[in-house]
């Protein structure tokens, strides 16, 4: 049984249809990349496995518990999806230990001790230990998503979404997060990246989702996929963007 | 005619001066009360409420004050009300002062950044712990520079409580002009009262700004 399964999911905003009948299953320890030209529905598809967008239509199973509509409240959710987006978005007001320690002390009602010992492992992991009183003002960029990665830990979900974490990022920073996301793979964490890092998607997927127009229009293990694409669409993707 | 020292009229001027700063403390509390629990019903509330609360806003917002003071002393009059020029100023000024600072709140908490909702969305808060722990710190940060430039419209506000007979520093300077008859003198003085109240309040707000934005929140 897959770890996430996705069965038919339809999403429109208005007129415009985005995803037009996705099927997706994605194994635990599994590290899946979802690539695409823009418009072709890959962050929408990552927006409704977290809920952040309702679907109109299919089902969301995570271990064998639906996820969508109401059946799961955020609370539930966070504890089982995670989610680092390409703004880091992390809190302003706060500095790093206080970021991570949020959804801990308020959502799962951790006592502040034992939430502290979670940020500082977590921070720790992502190779923020040296600035847990920092504010993200502070920080440069790769660093700020360093801490939103271990934010997202914090509530150790079972899978991590990732939109485009690097896109936001200088050229000479999107390493340090790459090598983060790498080794949390490593360790059997569930991925499941929308990524414009061809190289990243090619060395440490086990598996690439090629979308188009809302569908999923081919997918398969990155070397296959990347040296013997079987449509035009994906030669074409591939062409521009290497 | 008595004859007025310079000191007379000064002394008088800051002796109804006290009333002006009385007057504005009001109206800034009870407006600030006021806007408070408006800008929190607006944002959370059933449509209905939401669309009242827009209706009161534009209502204070696109009438002019003088026409609220008038409204709030001769109408109260009218509806067999005895109210005193002291309640209706304050009344009027307390509800003018609340559409504009329900406004200018809405404004503060829809400044902060969507991704900031959808960050503490996916973190499993809810939307009165998200509002609690990320919105709301943030709203109040971008929001006191404008709540204290605001302020400075008040203080001027109060001197149209002086036609309907309120006695703060206008009226205090148009009785005395009636007696000294010394236009400039007067007038002068009591346009210095204002600044004196007014400048160091616009001072504030102005640092409080550049701070906000050198603080790198935004």
């Amino acid at each position: 049984m897959a770890l996430v399964s996705v069965k038919d999911l339809h999403k429109s905003f208005g007129e415009l249809e985005v995803l037009k009948g996705i099927d997706l299953e994605v194994e635990a320890g599994e590290v899946v990349s979802i690539i695409g030209r823009s418009g072709s529905g890959k962050s929408t598809l990552l927006r409704c496995l977290n809920q952040l967008e309702r679907h109109d239509w299919g089902t969301i199973v995570l271990a064998d518990q639906r996820l969508d509509g109401a059946a799961m409240s955020p609370g539930e959710l966070s504890q089982n999806v995670g989610m680092v987006f390409q703004s880091f978005n992390l809190f302003p007001h706060k500095t790093v230990v206080e970021n991570v320690m949020l959804a801990p002390l308020v959502v799962k009602q951790t006592p502040r001790g034992e939430a502290r010992r979670i940020a500082e492992s977590v921070l720790a992991k992502v190779g923020m230990s040296e600035k847990v009183d920092a504010y993200p003002a502070q920080l440069s960029g790769g660093q700020q998503q360093r801490v939103a990665i271990a934010r997202a830990l914090a509530m150790n979900p079972k899978v991590l979404l990732c939109d485009e974490v690097t896109s936001a990022l200088d050229p000479e920073l999107v390493g340090e997060v790459l090598r983060v996301l790498e080794e949390l793979a490593r360790e059997g964490m569930t991925l499941i990246l929308v990524t414009h890092e061809m190289k990243f998607a090619r060395d440490v997927s086990d598996r690439v989702v090629f979308m188009h127009q809302g569908r999923i229009h081919e997918s398969g293990d990155p070397q296959t996929l990347f040296t013997q694409p079987r449509t035009p669409e994906l030669s074409q993707f591939i062409a521009s963007v290497l | 005619m008595t004859d007025f020292t310079l000191w007379d009229i000064v002394r008088n001027l800051l002796l109804a001066g006290r009333w002006t700063v009385v007057l504005s403390l009001i109206a800034f509390a009870g407006g600030a009360l006021v806007g408070l629990v408006l800008t929190l019903a607006r944002m959370g509330g059933l449509k209905p409420i939401r669309w009242l609360i827009r209706l009161y806003v534009d209502l204070f917002q696109g009438t002019p004050l003088l026409m609220q003071l008038f409204l709030a002393y001769f109408g109260a009059a009218v509806l067999g009300f005895d109210v005193s020029a002291w309640t209706a100023a304050s009344v009027a000024l307390t509800l003018f002062t609340s559409a504009f600072l329900c406004d200018i709140w809405r404004g503060c908490v829809e400044a902060v950044p969507s991704g900031q909702w959808q960050a503490s969305r996916v973190l499993g808060l809810n939307y009165l712990q998200s509002m609690r722990h990320v919105i709301l710190p943030q709203a109040l940060r971008l929001a006191v520079p404008p709540t204290v430039g605001f302020s400075v419209q008040v203080i001027k506000g109060t001197a149209l409580a002086s036609v309907i007979g309120f006695v703060e520093l206008t009226k205090a300077g148009t009785m005395l002009n009636n007696a000294a008859f010394a236009p400039f003198t007067i007038f002068a003085l009591v346009a210095l009262g204002y600044f004196i109240l007014c400048y160091p309040l616009s001072r504030y707000a102005r640092h409080l700004e550049k701070k906000l934005y050198g603080a790198g929140i935004r």
